[in-house]
């Protein structure tokens, strides 16, 4: 049959007059999934309405978490959230990003750069306790090496004072780099691979070197794609909770070291909440509220990021 | 046909009368590895009694069984009276075993190490900070002791041993008590903390210089070394089944069957020992659940204490099982 030909089969073909039923279902998802962020969050809210009252703002402030004495504050817990997911991606966003190029340049014949790929995106499959198991073999003991060696030589610098631990922030953040490095390659490099053709011929054609081709043409056009990987790889690291609990310490002190240990607001939930009762369970359903606040946060300045720089390189495009 | 028929109904029909009786349980995770044991044992010589106990801890335990979504609970830290005041069916506190919490530590060239009371206090509150600080050096003269740092190893989960430990300390040290308080989950201002009985069993093993109080069970299958603890008459008792069963014997069981040993004055005494409790409502609609319940508990109380020193655990007095066995009957 030839192509005019289809076409105008296609336009003769009877309307349907039922109702769409596809259109039906693929509606309910989405209502449903909306329906289940908004009872999950109704569902912490009103559990955590004891301990807002009670505490308000100053829960944010305040750097006590003692459930006998029912004093909490999570400030201890929000400042090792973040710190520990910004050290992680301070690590893992580099080689992620050397990757994701390495990957979609043509220094390797393909097969060895799909081999590549493929056991960097197996990274993502492990487990998460598994990940803790390793850190707590491997990582704990070259982190407690390398604290008391710093606690030594730079006493004073408050970042790496002693004593240190080998269960601390630093440990944490090292297995939480790893666990977000395939989410970082994998997206980088598929907006890698979706920068056009032509933008990378005309480069070379006007004499780029490949340097200047990958720094001046091809990151900037893929920008919005590393952008939004670095947000995932942030939001993952901000919620992930096993492996952290297996080697954060679980400390609710307040630390600038570090070799200290300290605590996640995840971590903090899944240790506490099996045992918690009355004003404790409120004020763990107040730190989840904070914690699911935070990642909310993320992904909206992700967004407005992705936005931005979607807005500037569209041009390009 | 119409026999083959009669045979799988008459089979069926069977199968149904025989039908085990099902016990659910759910609560401490301190005794589980002794029920789990009770119920494998029980159930060779009852097979119609399948008991399913699920450690979920102590707190776990008292909330499932308030909710009425299991047969019985199990807690370390028995269940106070405002809770038993919110429990619809009543509740009925039977100690079932008891153990010791140790302070075991990783000091490989240290074998018998003593502990003050105002060694282990200052230990836990940051003030002693070095194995030779001279509150250790002092009851351990002729050991030599390192001069290296003191890693302090606690629970980050709530639980029973926390409580029971923290109890202890602040017993005995006042300072401790206002600082730190006793509870299933407290604040300590130092140290490192590991989920879990096995999650601090491994921050000891892991790092030498680490100290951390566990279950006597677990210190002993990790063949770990515990410290030998100053009592309140001032000796120093190494945790075993004849000391914590000297702790035991040193209080008398109340009414309400609810007490804990805290820091006993018997000279051979081990300072922090514990019983555990199984949580029973006063009443049970099922005549035959009642009865399964009861045989289970009494082959607990009775055959089933030969298990506990094999496991860790301390078998109860004779005064505390036939206080436990009168408590049973009055379950209806």
């Amino acid at each position: 049959m030839s192509a005019p030909a289809a076409a105008k089969d296609a336009l003769t073909a009877p309307v349907r007059t039922g109702p769409d039923y596809f259109l039906w279902l693929c509606g309910a998802a989405s209502a449903g999934a909306i329906f289940v962020l908004g009872w999950i969050f109704f569902e912490i809210f009103q559990e955590a309405v004891p301990a807002l009252k009670e505490f308000g703002a100053k829960f944010l402030t305040s750097a006590t978490w003692q459930p006998n004495r029912d004093r909490f504050g999570v400030l201890p817990f929000l400042v090792g959230t973040v710190a520990t997911s910004l050290i992680a991606l301070l690590i893992a966003l580099p080689p992620g990003l050397a990757i994701a190029i390495f990957l979609n340049e043509d220094f390797l014949p393909k097969p060895a750069r799909q081999f590549i790929r493929f056991v960097v995106e197996l990274l993502a499959a492990i487990p998460s306790v598994v990940y803790g198991l390793w850190g707590i073999f491997v990582v704990i003991p070259l982190i407690q090496q390398l604290g008391s060696w710093c606690a030594e030589r730079f006493p004073n610098v408050p970042f790496l004072a002693g004593p240190a631990y080998g269960n601390s922030l630093l440990t944490a953040s090292v297995v939480l780099a790893l666990m977000i490095l395939p989410t970082i390659t994998a997206i980088s490099r598929s907006s890698l691979v979706a920068v056009p053709r032509t933008l990378r011929e005309g480069s070379y054609a006007l004499g780029a070197t490949r340097w200047e081709a990958i720094f001046g043409v091809i990151l900037p056009t893929a920008a919005p794609g590393i952008v939004a990987a670095t947000i995932l790889a942030l939001g993952r690291a901000m919620g992930e909770t096993m492996a952290v609990a297996m080697l954060i310490g679980n400390s609710s002190r307040l630390s600038w070291s570090l070799f200290a240990p300290s605590g996640t607001l995840a971590s903090l939930l899944a240790n506490q909440f099996g045992e918690a009762s009355g004003m404790q369970v409120s004020a763990l359903m107040y730190a989840a509220l904070v914690l699911v606040a935070l990642t909310l946060a993320v992904n909206f300045a992700g967004e407005a990021v992705l936005r931005f720089t979607e807005k500037r390189t569209a041009g390009i495009r | 046909m119409r026999s083959i028929l009669s045979v799988v109904v008459a089979t069926l029909a069977a199968a149904v009368t025989v039908q085990a009786q099902q016990l659910s349980g759910a609560g401490a995770t301190f005794p589980a590895p002794l029920y789990q044991r009770w119920s494998v044992e029980y159930n060779k010589q009852v097979p119609a009694i399948q008991v399913n106990y699920q450690s979920v801890g102590s707190g776990a335990g008292v909330k499932n069984f308030l909710q009425g979504v299991v047969d019985f609970g199990a807690s370390d830290a028995a269940m106070s009276d405002e809770e038993i005041a919110k429990s619809p069916r009543g509740a009925v506190l039977i100690p079932a075993t008891a153990g010791s919490v140790v302070l075991a530590y990783n000091l490989p060239e240290v074998k018998n190490l003593r502990l003050s009371r105002e060694a282990m206090a200052g230990i836990y509150l940051g003030k002693i900070t070095k194995w030779n600080d001279p509150a250790i050096v002092a009851s351990n003269p002729d050991t030599a002791l390192p001069a290296t740092p003191i890693n302090v190893a606690y629970r980050s989960d709530g639980s029973g041993t926390t409580f029971v430990f923290t109890q202890h300390l602040a017993t005995i040290s006042p300072e401790f008590d206002e600082q730190v308080g006793f509870d299933k989950s407290v604040t300590f201002p130092v140290g490192i903390g590991g989920k879990g009985n096995e999650g601090v069993t491994a921050l000891i093993k892991q790092s030498p210089g680490t100290i951390g109080y566990i279950e006597f069970g677990y210190a002993e299958q990790n063949g770990l070394s515990c410290a030998a603890l100053e009592n309140k008459s001032g000796q120093f008792v190494a945790p075993t089944a004849e000391s914590g069963a000297a702790a035991l014997a040193s209080v008398e069981m109340p009414e309400n069957l609810r007490v804990w040993p805290v820091d006993p004055a018997a000279p051979e005494a081990y300072p922090i020992t514990t019983f555990t409790w199984l949580l029973l409502y006063k009443k049970y609609d099922d005549a035959a659940k009642l009865k399964a319940l009861k045989d289970f508990i009494t082959y607990g109380l009775t055959e089933g204490q030969s298990y506990a020193t094999d496991l860790g655990y301390i078998p109860l007095p004779e005064s505390v099982v036939a206080k436990a066995n009168a408590a049973l009957g009055t379950i209806e």
